[in-house]
């Protein structure tokens, strides 16, 4: 090829790439648009302030406006109008009158930060968070908040993931990174170098938690203790655990496919036999399930086929129950009582 | 100007002499800078909104997504050896390096289409395997390339280029991320885009002689100094690279390695004290990829001038300074910004740097295995230290941890000068 020959090539490629991107582009956006200013895909009740009976709290990702907001449903009918806030999270939890907020903030900089709202939607602190919010949990009496981020090294050789998970005090303070507290398997004390806590749900006294803690390929439901900074194992391949109302059962996601693909059962265990039962939901459920009651699950699924929109399931937690669906386009579902 | 009376042929040992040759850029090293560039457009991109993208969009949890990265800096290690014989046996440097951008570009057009975390890993593996692939046989055309005089300002220009593309690869991703909320696949189309402009550059500004064959032809720019004249018609042997300065660089490149834990690690560091840092946590890499591409050139030509050992070595002090700095318990954003940018003059001072003493140190027709094993041995070495410094992590607690490995590299660096000299004592008994 001559040197114009070749130029002219370069150029015509260089000039396809780009338009075909830009295009792409300026497609994307003016979708984004239509669905932003179009009407919402499911009826919605822009009241605003919050309800008042049981409720389920969850993020709305119905297309349109509103989407990625926080939204309200009564526990009595959660196919109903949902009623939509002006907070926008990634993971939310109410407990206690204390509603807590995991975010992304995007931009040039993009940034994280766990948000602390009252019981009427209005902000009250914010402290940023490491990396991407995966979970959050409330205490009952709404005086905790704990918080689960992906930190992701940026490195030239980026080996290093972790979590960090912090339990922190509404009234200002925190408990430092899981990391930093004693952990305790099978009566051993333990430090491997690649340990990771997440998935923290929380006992009635303000000092019992549970949470999983992993190194290597095995993970834990361990049972910690706030005052004496100590993380106990109680049970093998158990993760993000969830405490029942009446304190008798945990909930978790149980990894049976060991290897690079993970599928996650969810198993409830009864923490005074020690029995695990294994749940008939066939689908992997990657999240931190919720109790609607002492008898029935909630969790999020990826909806198929659609990018950043979800549906919360239900299931009872006897080992044959059918899941169904509860609300659609929700996810990250907290119960109200 | 100096002229150095014990070396004057020019390249051959480390202290190299300032000849009167004047600075000429190649349009081949200028091709290959922007091919990186926006390869690394292409490539940062993605892995800046991958891990949003898998938990916010797909839904999907990352635990398993560390481990699997772990593994494949494994397999990347292993292909790079592979792809360097294989461009030195063939003497196609540019097929071999076509391969390489080839598969990492076309994993882009993958991601448009793949949804489970199983599809999304598979293509981030054939990511590192292209990444493997094209790393030596592309600095070895460098090496072809540039002025043996000038050989590490050539390698930095280079890498200046290409830490623009790592640089701007993020934010253009944020960027569109921030225009069109939940736009991952507009990410990945751009991302294609840029891919698919780099790898035409590379197929039609980058010419595809065989190296060898121009070599024994006289090709005019390589004509003085052994870097071409030790290579002219020798085939590929690996007993080429059984050389003793090879040899005692791989060394030096090892023991560095193992005491390199990786910027992922300060950064931690930094987090978990300076408020600063966590606020900007995400964009700490930006001002420790401005600095390295403020200085690849200047320390590039400091590496012709002074001696390339020499600055690959000043460059661990650097890093060593950035330990102390790291674990000095001040938490002012000064503090966190000096760290970051000694992080990039040891980035400038020993990335380009590395590859021009291998390249040197091989022979034409070893170049690109020469240059693969001293990038192996870094990656690899780095691999322990980062699984090495995360037992410490723990056991030490963040700053002792990091004290240990800084009073490590401080015995390391003169250590490694010892064994540079009796490098250059065994070339001038040679």
């Amino acid at each position: 090829m001559s040197a114009r020959a070749r130029w002219t090539w370069l150029i015509a490629i260089t000039v396809v790439a780009l338009a075909a991107a830009t295009g792409y582009g300026v497609w994307s956006f003016i979708g984004y648009q239509q669905r932003q200013s179009a009407p919402a895909a499911v009826a919605l009740d822009t009241a605003g302030t919050g309800l008042s009976g049981p409720h389920v709290v969850f993020r709305n990702t119905a297309a349109g406006a509103g989407y990625g907001h926080v939204a309200e449903v009564p526990v009595a009918d959660p196919g109903g109008p949902r009623t939509v806030t002006d907070a926008v999270c990634d993971r939310v939890y109410s407990a206690g009158g204390t509603q807590a907020c995991l975010r992304t903030n995007a931009g040039i900089v993009t940034t994280f930060e766990a948000a602390v709202y009252d019981s009427q939607w209005r902000q009250e602190k914010s402290w940023p968070l490491p990396g991407i919010p995966s979970r959050t949990r409330v205490s009952t009496d709404g005086k905790l908040v704990a918080s689960t981020a992906f930190v992701t090294g940026h490195a030239y050789a980026p080996t290093s993931f972790s979590t960090a998970t912090v339990i922190s005090k509404v009234a200002g303070g925190d408990y430092g990174n899981l990391e930093d507290f004693t952990l305790i398997v099978d009566g051993h004390r333990l430090a491997p170098a690649d340990r990771n806590f997440w998935g923290v749900t929380f006992g009635n006294d303000d000092n019992t938690f549970y949470a999983t803690a992993a190194a290597g390929t095995r993970t834990w439901l361990v049972k910690g203790d706030l005052r004496a900074r100590t993380l106990t194992s109680v049970h093998e391949t158990a993760e993000c655990p969830s405490l029942s109302p009446d304190g008798r059962r945990i909930a978790y996601k149980k990894n049976v496919t060991p290897g690079p693909v993970p599928h996650w059962n969810i198993a409830v265990l009864d923490l005074a036999t020690n029995k695990e039962t294994v749940l008939a939901e066939t689908r992997s459920v990657d999240d931190q399930v919720e109790w609607l009651n002492d008898s029935t699950l909630l969790y999020g699924l990826p909806r198929e086929g659609a990018v950043g929109d979800d549906d919360v399931w239900s299931i009872g937690t006897r080992a044959g129950d059918a899941p169904s669906l509860f609300i659609a386009h929700a996810w990250s579902p907290s119960v109200v009582r | 100007m100096y002229l150095s009376f014990s070396d004057r042929r020019g390249g051959t040992a480390d202290e190299t002499v300032r000849s009167g040759t004047p600075f000429r850029l190649s349009p081949v090293i200028v091709s290959l800078g922007i091919v990186s560039m926006f390869t690394d457009i292409s490539s940062e991109s993605v892995a800046a909104v991958l891990p949003l993208y898998i938990t916010g969009a797909l839904g999907l949890s990352m635990v398993a997504y560390g481990f699997l990265d772990g593994i494949y800096q494994g397999v990347s290690a292993v292909v790079r050896i592979g792809a360097g014989w294989a461009a030195d046996t063939s003497d196609r440097h540019k097929s071999v390096a076509v391969l390489g951008y080839g598969l990492s570009m076309v994993t882009r057009a993958g991601l448009l289409v793949a949804t489970g975390f199983g599809a999304i890993t598979a293509i981030i593996a054939t990511d590192r395997i292209g990444k493997g692939i094209r790393t030596a046989p592309r600095d070895a055309m460098i090496t072809g390339a540039a002025q043996p005089e000038h050989l590490a300002r050539s390698f930095g220009v280079h890498r200046m280029l290409d830490t623009v593309g790592a640089t701007v690869g993020p934010l253009l991703a944020f960027l569109v991320l921030l225009i069109i909320p939940n736009g991952y696949h507009t990410v990945f189309v751009v991302s294609l885009a840029c891919g698919v402009i780099g790898f035409a550059v590379l197929g039609i500004m980058v010419p595809g002689r065989k190296h060898r064959t121009t070599a024994a032809a006289g090709g005019a720019r390589e004509a003085p100094g052994t870097l071409a004249s030790t290579g002219r018609r020798a085939p590929f042997a690996w007993r080429d690279l059984n050389n003793p300065r090879l040899r005692r660089l791989l060394v030096v490149a090892a023991i560095f390695g193992l005491l390199t834990v990786g910027d992922g690690f300060i950064y931690l560091v930094l987090q978990s004290r300076a408020q600063f840092a966590t606020q900007w946590f995400p964009l700490l890499y930006v001002g420790t990829n401005i600095a390295y591409l403020a200085l690849a050139i200047p320390l590039g030509r400091l590496a012709d001038r002074w001696g390339r050992t020499r600055v690959f070595i000043a460059g661990h002090c650097a890093l060593l300074a950035a330990y102390v700095c790291a674990a000095l318990p001040t938490t002012g954003a000064a503090a966190t910004l000096t760290c970051l940018l000694l992080l990039g003059v040891f980035y400038a001072a020993t990335d380009g740097v590395l590859a021009a003493l291998a390249g040197q140190f091989s022979t034409a027709a070893s170049r690109a295995s020469g240059i693969a094993a001293a990038q192996t041995v870094v990656a690899v070495a780095r691999l322990v230290a980062s699984t090495g410094f995360g037992l410490l992590w723990f056991t030490l607690g963040r700053g002792n941890a990091i004290l240990l490995v800084a009073v490590a590299l401080a015995v390391a660096i003169p250590a490694a000068s010892v064994i540079v000299r009796g490098m250059r004592t065994a070339v001038n008994a040679a």
